[in-house]
């Protein structure tokens, strides 16, 4: 069910021309963008490209200046994070959003809590050890405050808070960019897990690598517009790059070009020294 | 998990968890977290107890009977606008009006009750509206206006101090009479001794019960639980301590229902704040205000709460303060009221950074502040030292918290 099923599904999650702005500044112009249940879409883009603004805008942390938004067939306005949360669109931010001041269960069912007027909190406990264990976390007690967690540790917490509320669409903001080799793996198990599940996946990601293992299709932007789209299983990495930066002669090409170049010819000095961006 | 022993539970399968149980095992892990920052209430406890010995030393009234009945029943009303102080400063906030809320809520009620003949029962709703008002005033100037708390209070510090100058009037004073509810609430009616008894039993057992069913809960959950020794004994010590309290009261004039209504205060706060998911999103609110609003939290609803019971629990505690003076005059709710609940509650352990805190620290903090004025008194010193000792305990307590919050800070505890 790879390649063949990407078309014709009718969209979990539709944005249709949707606008955002910071006072002068056009973050997202015009963007649309389908998600289906059982499908991975990374955005990817340069940075100031605007996935994190669109993130924030299917979060609800940030509200759209215009454009519309459709969940499930029907259209949706998303005030606020718990009105995502209540449509079902779970969101894993980049910075990861947790109390340090409270300890793993107390963050997992943050603002879900079972039975709030006598909090349940064996029954908390127990599902929180479920969750973890699903995803094979590394976590010795669910009983310490975030703030000893590591880096690792503390993504998976809020990977598995995002899970907590049976979403239909989860969101995840560099999920991998402060991961070690294993945990990293880890993760994209879990996506493929959650595809499996018939979740709709929305990944953004820096790391090529990454977004080619588990995406079925790529989104790129591009300065707040959408600037194409690709089957993950086909497209090549020039293609995506090129879209990215906007131009097939681009930064990423001219550096191999000149490392090419190098290779076959050390006579000829390498490419203007300006170009040198590392 | 097959290569698990059968017997382990579910929360320390972990190898590298530092295993503790029965009673040494608490001992240690208590140990480590006091080294670690997290203190709790171990200093305030510490300080009591130097107070107590100091005065006691100095003065043998301090610990008589008849001493310590006036204290506690002094203690309430500071009490119980530190109750209030505690919501605030959970989500980060603060409130510097207190002292002039207070007073004026005793004067609303005053000239209602006694100029205006209304109903007492009436007076003291009206001052509880016009609290909650104010409560909400704060908010709106916080989360519509941008204005901080601690201005926005400041600036009502003022206000309100005049509008009860204002509603006073030339006089200046309004005495309540003896006979009325509001003032044998406050100073003549006591616990019968059998009831007070049998209150100190039941909260030992429902100490017990409650560990007990968490317990018990735990445990066929397969969750790791403390263990039932240690219970047995905190609640013997617990029920052993209180019907002492209890029996030595009583050679005076005993407990009074003042007290036993700012006790179960403080026990429902206590709850909402620990096993409600309101109490958790003070917390959250307090630890990270943006986190919790990612998290769904309406954070402005959970600040609208903390402001709204703070001037709520500050106007009760103001009515009883003028009731344990039978008078609402100008100088109600001034001098030190306002500073004294909120270094209460700091000095109980609950943080000004927010996002730390219990109810309990309203009691403690305030037995220190009103210990440190009621030995005082007694050593007919006069109140330039009250002043002076009050505000260097305050600093103490301020620089532990601080210390502590670093301490937490590099052991990685929040």
């Amino acid at each position: 069910m790879d390649t063949a099923t990407a078309p014709a599904r009718t969209a979990l999650l539709s944005l249709r021309g949707v606008n955002k702005s910071f006072g002068a500044v056009n973050a997202l112009t015009d963007i649309d963008l389908d998600v289906s249940a059982g499908e991975v879409v990374a955005i990817v883009g340069d940075n100031g490209a605007g996935k994190s603004t669109l993130v924030k805008v299917l979060a609800g942390v940030h509200q759209a200046n215009s454009g519309s938004i459709s969940f499930d067939g029907s259209e949706v306005q998303i005030a606020d994070p718990s009105a995502a949360i209540g449509l079902g669109i779970a969101t894993v931010f980049q910075d990861l959003a947790l109390c340090e001041n409270l300890n793993v269960v107390e963050n997992l069912f943050l603002g879900q809590e079972l039975a709030p007027m006598r909090l349940d909190e064996v029954g908390m406990e127990v599902k929180s050890w479920e969750l973890l264990r699903q995803l094979s976390a590394k976590i010795p007690t669910v009983r310490i405050p975030i703030a000893s967690l590591s880096g690792g540790q503390r993504q998976t917490v809020a990977i598995a808070r995002s899970l907590l509320g049976d979403p239909r669409v989860i969101i995840l903001d560099e999920p991998t960019a402060a991961l070690g080799v294993a945990q990293t793996a880890e993760v994209l198990d879990l996506i493929e897990r959650l595809r499996q599940r018939g979740l709709g996946v929305v990944m953004i990601s820096h790391n090529m690598e990454d977004v080619r293992a588990v995406a079925d299709r790529i989104v790129v932007l591009r300065l707040g517009r959408n600037n194409g789209e690709f089957d993950a299983h086909t497209v090549s990495s020039e293609n995506v790059v090129a879209a990215i930066t906007g131009a097939t002669d681009n930064v990423v090409t001219r550096r191999r070009d000149r490392l090419q170049d190098r290779a076959t010819a050390d006579s000829e000095p390498a490419g203007p020294v300006k170009e040198e961006t590392r | 998990m097959s290569i698990l022993p059968p017997m382990v539970n579910i929360d320390q399968t972990d190898e590298r968890l530092q295993q503790s149980q029965g009673l040494h095992g608490a001992l240690t892990s208590f140990l480590r977290s006091v080294r670690a920052g997290d203190v709790g209430a171990l200093p305030v406890v510490v300080g009591l107890l130097a107070i107590g010995t100091i005065f006691q030393t100095l003065n043998p009234v301090f610990l008589s009977s008849g001493n310590l009945v006036n204290l506690i029943l002094d203690s309430c009303a500071v009490g119980i606008i530190a109750l209030g102080i505690v919501c605030v400063l959970l989500v980060g906030q603060i409130d510097l009006s207190v002292g002039s809320v207070s007073g004026f809520s005793a004067a609303i009620v005053a000239v209602l009750f006694v100029r205006q003949d209304w109903n007492w029962v009436l007076a003291v709703l009206a001052a509880c509206l016009v609290a909650c008002a104010i409560g909400l005033l704060y908010w709106i100037l916080l989360t519509r206006f941008g204005v901080p708390s601690f201005v926005a209070s400041l600036s009502g510090l003022l206000t309100f101090l005049g509008l009860q100058l204002a509603i006073l009037g030339d006089q200046g004073s309004v005495n309540l009479p003896f006979d009325s509810k509001l003032v044998s609430f406050a100073q003549l009616d006591f616990v019968p001794a059998w009831l007070s008894y049998v209150l100190a039993a039941v909260a030992a057992l429902a100490t017990f019960a409650t560990g007990y069913e968490t317990m018990v809960r735990r445990r066929r959950a397969n969750l790791s639980t403390s263990s039932l020794n240690l219970l047995i004994i905190g609640s013997v010590a617990l029920l052993v301590a209180l019907e002492f309290l209890c029996w030595y009261l009583n050679q005076d004039r005993g407990v009074g229902w003042m007290v036993v209504f700012f006790v179960m205060l403080i026990l429902a706060l206590n709850y909402a704040i620990t096993r409600t998911g309101w109490g958790r999103s003070l917390l959250a609110v307090g630890g990270n205000a943006e986190a919790a609003r990612r998290s769904g939290i309406h954070v402005r609803n959970v600040y609208l709460s903390a402001f709204v019971l703070c001037s709520l629990l500050t106007c009760v505690g103001g009515i009883l303060a003028a009731g344990r003076l039978a008078s609402a005059n100008l100088s109600s709710g001034t001098g030190d009221v306002n500073l004294n609940a909120i270094a209460a509650a700091v000095i109980g352990g609950t943080s000004l950074f927010g996002g730390r805190g219990s109810a309990f620290s309203a009691l403690l903090g305030t037995l220190v502040i009103s210990s440190i004025a009621s030995g005082l008194t007694l050593l007919n010193l006069d109140s330039s030292y009250r002043f002076v000792i009050t505000g260097l305990v305050l600093a103490i307590a301020v620089a532990i918290d601080s210390l502590a919050r670093k301490s937490r800070a590099s052991h990685g505890r929040a």
